[in-house]
C-alpha cells in the first residue's frame, strides 16, 4: 500500500454510529478499509453482530440484515434500534418522505457487498480476447449493468484486472508491475486459454499461464471466450466476493489466486479438462 | 502472384542477375547479396516503387531448396525482398544469399526507408545484421533476449504440459 | 509521383533520424533529450488509447510532439515459429489469430498461398464463398475501427453504435463459421462449410441494417464541427512517403493514390464485380476516417453482387488428397477411412518452392510467403502484416502534433497489434 489508510477504517466502533444526516453518505467511501487483505479479517472489520450502520443507498435488498426505518425525529442512538412497528423492508415506499432511514446489517457483509458492486476493471486489452471484453462493454451485452462500465485507464482506480489475451515473455513484467500497482483488494480474471495456459501458442515466446506472473481467481475458459462466458466469469467473481470466500482463499495462499474455472457459456462446446502444472491446485464451483 | 510476361527490365539484363520463376508464376532474381542495393535501386527506376516485403529464411535442413538457379551457391541464410510495380500490376522478388560464417546484408533503408521495421526484424528473428542500418536492435523480442528465435536451430520452446480432470480439489 | 527530387528528400529526412527517435529501450530511460527544453516520455504499453499493447516513445517540446518511436513486441506470439510445427491444415489456425478483427484475410492469404505451391484450382462457389466472407469480414473491421476511432476522439455513442452493428455481423459469421471470432473457415482447398440455410435472408437483413446506420454515423460524425476539428488536417502523410514507407491500404489512399488489390491486382473474382476504390485527397485523419466508412459501404455493394451472383457447387476441391472426405463416407469406405486419417495425423505433402500471395486487408496488403521443402508442414511461413509496416508512418504523422492529436493519429492507422507482433 503505498497510501495512508483513511481515516475513517481506524475509527472506534462508536463513531460508526453516525447522526442520521450522516447516513446518506456512500458506504464505500466510510468503509472501505485498505489493506485488509493483508491482516485478519477481526482486526480492521469489526466483530459482526454489534456493529449496525445506518445506509439509505441504493440496493437494500441485498444486505443480509433487512432495513429498518424509522418515521419522526429521534435522538441518534434510537434511530439505530429497529423499532418493533417498523416493517421491514419499509425503505421502498418513499424514501423521501423520511427524515431518515437506515439499514442495519454486519459491517464485514456490507464491505463484501459494497466491493462486489462497485468491481471496476483495469482496461487491460492484451489480444483477441480484448476484442471480445470490449464488445462485452457494448450496447449488446452492456456489462453497465452489473456497475462496471468504468474501464479504468489507471490501475490505482481499478479493482479487477481482467488479463484478456495472450501474455508474452516481454509483456510479463508490465502486467505484473500493473498489478501492483492496483490497490488491494484486486482480483484477477484470466480471460481466455493463452492467460491461462498459453493456450495454442505453447512456444518460446508465450508465457504459459499468467498465474506464473499474477494469482488468478477466475479462469474463463475459450478461444476467445465469448462475452457470456466473461460475464460468467465475472458474476462468478461477484459471488465469491459477496460470500467472503475470495478473500478466505486469498488470505489462506497470499500467492495464489482463488482458482475457479468456469465453463464457457457461448455455445461452443465446453472442455472438461483443465491445465494442472506445478501449481495443480485449481478448483470448480 | 501475377506472372510476369516481359523479361526482366532492360536494366536490371545488362547488371546480370540471375532470374528464376517460383511456382506462381513469379519472377524471382538472385542477385549477391554486395550488389543488393544496387539492384534495388535500379529497380526502383524501373518502376518497382515500393518495398512491400522484406522476411528471411533460415534453410538449415531443408529437404529441398527449391528452384535455384544453377549460378547460385546456395548458403544457409536467406532474405527474400518483394517489391511491387504499380504501374506494371506486379510483383519482383529478390532472393539474397547469406553465409552462416558472416550472416550480413548492406542495407536497404536508403533506397526505401520502409525496410527499417522488417530489416530489424529480420536482426531480431534471424540474427542477420545489415549493414548502415540506422537502428539495428531488436524490434520484437526484449532487447536482452539471447539468441534469434525463427532459426532452426533454436528450438520452438514447447512447454511440456500435463492434462487431468477438473476435480473439488479445493 | 514523378516528384524524384520529394521521394530523395524524404529518404535523407528518413536517414537523418527526422521525425523518427531512434532510441532504445534502455537508453530511453537515461537518454538527455536533443535540446535543454525537450522531454522525453512514455505512452503505453498499457494505455487506453493505443489500441493495444503499443508503446510509444514521444520526444516533447511542449506539448509539441518532436520526435517518436512506436515499440513494439508486447504481443509478439512466436506465431511464424509455431507455424512451421503445424500442417497446412491446420496452419489457419495459428494465422487467424495475427490480426483479430479481420481473421478471415490471414486465412484467405495463407490458404492462397498453400494453394499456389499445390497448383489447385478452386471450384467456384468456394471462391464466392470466400469473397463473401471476406466482404463481410471487413464490414465488421471498419465498424469496429468506427467504434474506437469514436471512442478515442470521445464521442463514446459511437463506440455503443458501432459495437451494435459489429454484433449484428458477428452473428452472421458466427452462423456460417461456428465462431464469432478467429473463425479458421477458409482453408487450404477451399472453405471448411458450406453456407447454412437462410444465410441469404440473413445477409440481406444484415446489408439493410447496416446500410442505415451508416447514414446514421455520417450525421452524428462527419458534418460534425468538433469531429472534423480533431480530424481535418491532422496526421498528414504524402503519398510519397506512403510510398517510401511501404504504406498500403486506407492510408496510402487516404492521400489519393489509387491502389487496391482488389482493383488493380485481382485475386478470388474481384475481376467480375463493380466497386469504386474510395480515395481521399489530404492524407489527414478525417480522410482515413471517410474512407473506412465509405469502404463499407463499398463492401455492402459487393456482397449484394456476390448474393446474386454465388454459383452453385462444391465448397471445396474435389481433390482426396487434399480434402477431408465426407463424414458419411469414412464409414463405407476403406479408402475414405485412410485418407482421412492421413490428412488429420500427418497432413498432406506440398511440393517444394516458394511463393508469395497476398490479398487486399481492411489495413492494406496482407501477404503469406511461404517456404515449403516438400513436407507436410511448411517450412517457412511469413506473414506480410499491413499494420507492422503502417506503423512506420506514425512518427512522421505525429511530427509536429500535438500530444492530444496521437491519440487520433494512433487511432487513424488502426494497427492491430496481434497482427504487428505476431
Amino acid at each position: 500500500m503505498s497510501t495512508p489508510p483513511p481515516d475513517d477504517a481506524l475509527r472506534p466502533p462508536g463513531d460508526a454510529l453516525r447522526p442520521p444526516g450522516d447516513a446518506l453518505r456512500p458506504p464505500g467511501d466510510a468503509l472501505r478499509p485498505p489493506g485488509d487483505a493483508l491482516r485478519p479479517p477481526g482486526d480492521a472489520l469489526r466483530p459482526p453482530g454489534d456493529a449496525p450502520l445506518g445506509a439509505a443507498y441504493g440496493g437494500l435488498a441485498e444486505l443480509p440484515h433487512g432495513v429498518a426505518t424509522r418515521r419522526g425525529a429521534g435522538s441518534p442512538g434510537d434511530a439505530l434500534r429497529p423499532p418493533e412497528d417498523a416493517p421491514l423492508g419499509a425503505a421502498y415506499g418513499g424514501l423521501a418522505e423520511l427524515p431518515h432511514n437506515f439499514a442495519t446489517g454486519r459491517l464485514e457483509e456490507l464491505v463484501k457487498w459494497s466491493r462486489a458492486r462497485s468491481c471496476w476493471p483495469a482496461a487491460f486489452g492484451l489480444a483477441c480476447c480484448a476484442i471480445e471484453m470490449m464488445a462485452t462493454g457494448g450496447s449488446h451485452y452492456d456489462i453497465a449493468r452489473y456497475g462496471m462500465e468504468v474501464f479504468r485507464a489507471s490501475p490505482r482506480q481499478a479493482d479487477l484486472m481482467i488479463v484478456a489475451g495472450r501474455v508474452s515473455q516481454k509483456m510479463a513484467p508490465v502486467l505484473r508491475q500493473i498489478y501492483d500497482q492496483m490497490m488491494a483488494p484486486k482480483w484477477v480474471i484470466s480471460m481466455g486459454v493463452c492467460a491461462s495456459s498459453g493456450g495454442m501458442f505453447n512456444n518460446y515466446a508465450i508465457v504459459q499461464g499468467v498465474d506464473q506472473v499474477v494469482p488468478v481467481d477466475v479462469y474463463a475458459p475459450g478461444c476467445p471466450p465469448g462475452p457470456e462466458t466473461l460475464l460468467h466469469a465475472i458474476l462468478t467473481l461477484h459471488g465469491l466476493i459477496r460470500s467472503g470466500e475470495l478473500t478466505r482463499r486469498r488470505e489462506a495462499s497470499p500467492a495464489r489466486g482463488a482458482g475457479i474455472v468456469v465453463d464457457q457459456r457461448d455455445g461452443q462446446t465446453a472442455t472438461r479438462m483443465v491445465v494442472s502444472r506445478k501449481r495443480g491446485r485449481f478448483g470448480r464451483l | 502472384m501475377t506472372a510476369v510476361d516481359a523479361p526482366a527490365p532492360q536494366g536490371l539484363s545488362r547488371l546480370g542477375v540471375a532470374v528464376s520463376e517460383d511456382p506462381g508464376g513469379g519472377t524471382v532474381l538472385h542477385p549477391e547479396r554486395e550488389r543488393l542495393p544496387e539492384v534495388v535501386e535500379a529497380l526502383r527506376e524501373a518502376g518497382y516503387t515500393q518495398c512491400i516485403d522484406l522476411c528471411g529464411v533460415d534453410y538449415l535442413g531443408a529437404d529441398d531448396r527449391g528452384r535455384l538457379p544453377d549460378a547460385v551457391a546456395p548458403q544457409r541464410f536467406e532474405v527474400a525482398v518483394t517489391l511491387i510495380s504499380h504501374s506494371g500490376r506486379e510483383r519482383v522478388r529478390l532472393r539474397v544469399q547469406v553465409p552462416a560464417a558472416d550472416p550480413s546484408v548492406p542495407t536497404l533503408f536508403d533506397t526505401f526507408p520502409g525496410t527499417e521495421n522488417l530489416e530489424r526484424e529480420v536482426f531480431d528473428m534471424f540474427g542477420i545484421r545489415f549493414d548502415g542500418h540506422p537502428d539495428m536492435t531488436r524490434i520484437l523480442m526484449p532487447e536482452d533476449w539471447e539468441g534469434h528465435p525463427l532459426r532452426k536451430d533454436y528450438a520452438v520452446g514447447v512447454v511440456p504440459v500435463r492434462f487431468k480432470a477438473a476435480g473439488d480439489q479445493r | 509521383m514523378s516528384a524524384g527530387a520529394l521521394r530523395t528528400a524524404g529518404r535523407v529526412h528518413a536517414r537523418s533520424g527526422g521525425a523518427v527517435l531512434r532510441l532504445s529501450e534502455a537508453e530511453s530511460l537515461t537518454a538527455a533529450p536533443s535540446a535543454p527544453e525537450r522531454m522525453i516520455i512514455n505512452m503505453g504499453p498499457q494505455h487506453p488509447s493505443t489500441h493495444g499493447v503499443l508503446r510509444l516513445l514521444l520526444e516533447l517540446d511542449g506539448e509539441t510532439v518532436t520526435r517518436c518511436k512506436p515499440i513494439i513486441g508486447y504481443l509478439h506470439t512466436g506465431m511464424e515459429k509455431t507455424g512451421e510445427t503445424l500442417t497446412y491444415l491446420q496452419g489457419p489456425t495459428n494465422v487467424t489469430r495475427m490480426d483479430y478483427s479481420s481473421p478471415l484475410f490471414c486465412e484467405l492469404a495463407f490458404s492462397m498461398a498453400t494453394e499456389t505451391l499445390l497448383g489447385l484450382e478452386l471450384p467456384p462457389r468456394a471462391t464466392w464463398i470466400r469473397m463473401l466472407m471476406c466482404e463481410l469480414n471487413r464490414i465488421s473491421s471498419h465498424l469496429l475501427f468506427q467504434a474506437t476511432n469514436g471512442m478515442d476522439l470521445g464521442a463514446v455513442s459511437m463506440m455503443l453504435y458501432g459495437w451494435r452493428e459489429r454484433e449484428e455481423v458477428l452473428r452472421l459469421l458466427e452462423k456460417i463459421t461456428g465462431l464469432r471470432m478467429n473463425h479458421n473457415y477458409i482453408r487450404p482447398g477451399g472453405v471448411a462449410a458450406d453456407l447454412p440455410d437462410g444465410w441469404r435472408d440473413d445477409t440481406l437483413r444484415l446489408l439493410e441494417g447496416v446500410g442505415d446506420r451508416l447514414d446514421e454515423y455520417d450525421a452524428l460524425l462527419t458534418g460534425q464541427p468538433i469531429w472534423r476539428e480533431r480530424l481535418q488536417g491532422v496526421g498528414v502523410v504524402s503519398a510519397a512517403e506512403c510510398l517510401a514507407l511501404g504504406v498500403t491500404g486506407p492510408i496510402l489512399r487516404s492521400t489519393g493514390y489509387s491502389w487496391d488489390l482488389r482493383r488493380h491486382m485481382p485475386y478470388l473474382a474481384y475481376d467480375r464485380l463493380d466497386f469504386d476504390v474510395v480515395c481521399g485527397s489530404y492524407g489527414d485523419c478525417f480522410d482515413r476516417y471517410a474512407i473506412r466508412l465509405n469502404e463499407i459501404r463499398e463492401s455492402i455493394r459487393l456482397v449484394r453482387q456476390i448474393l446474386d451472383q454465388m454459383p452453385a457447387g462444391d465448397y471445396r476441391v474435389g481433390d482426396r488428397k487434399v480434402t477431408p472426405p465426407p463424414r458419411g463416407r469414412i464409414d463405407e469406405s476403406m479408402e475414405a477411412l485412410i485418407h482421412h486419417f492421413k490428412i488429420f495425423t500427418e497432413g498432406f505433402k506440398v511440393p517444394a518452392g516458394e511463393v508469395y500471395a497476398a490479398v487486399e486487408s481492411p489495413r492494406g496488403e496482407l501477404g503469406c510467403y511461404m517456404v515449403s521443402d516438400g513436407g507436410p508442414k511448411p517450412f517457412r511461413m511469413h506473414i506480410r502484416a499491413p499494420s507492422f509496416v503502417n506503423l512506420q508512418a506514425l512518427p512522421y504523422m505525429l511530427e509536429g502534433r500535438m500530444v492530444a492529436d496521437a491519440v487520433a493519429i494512433i487511432s487513424s492507422v488502426d494497427p492491430i497489434m496481434g497482427e504487428v507482433d505476431r
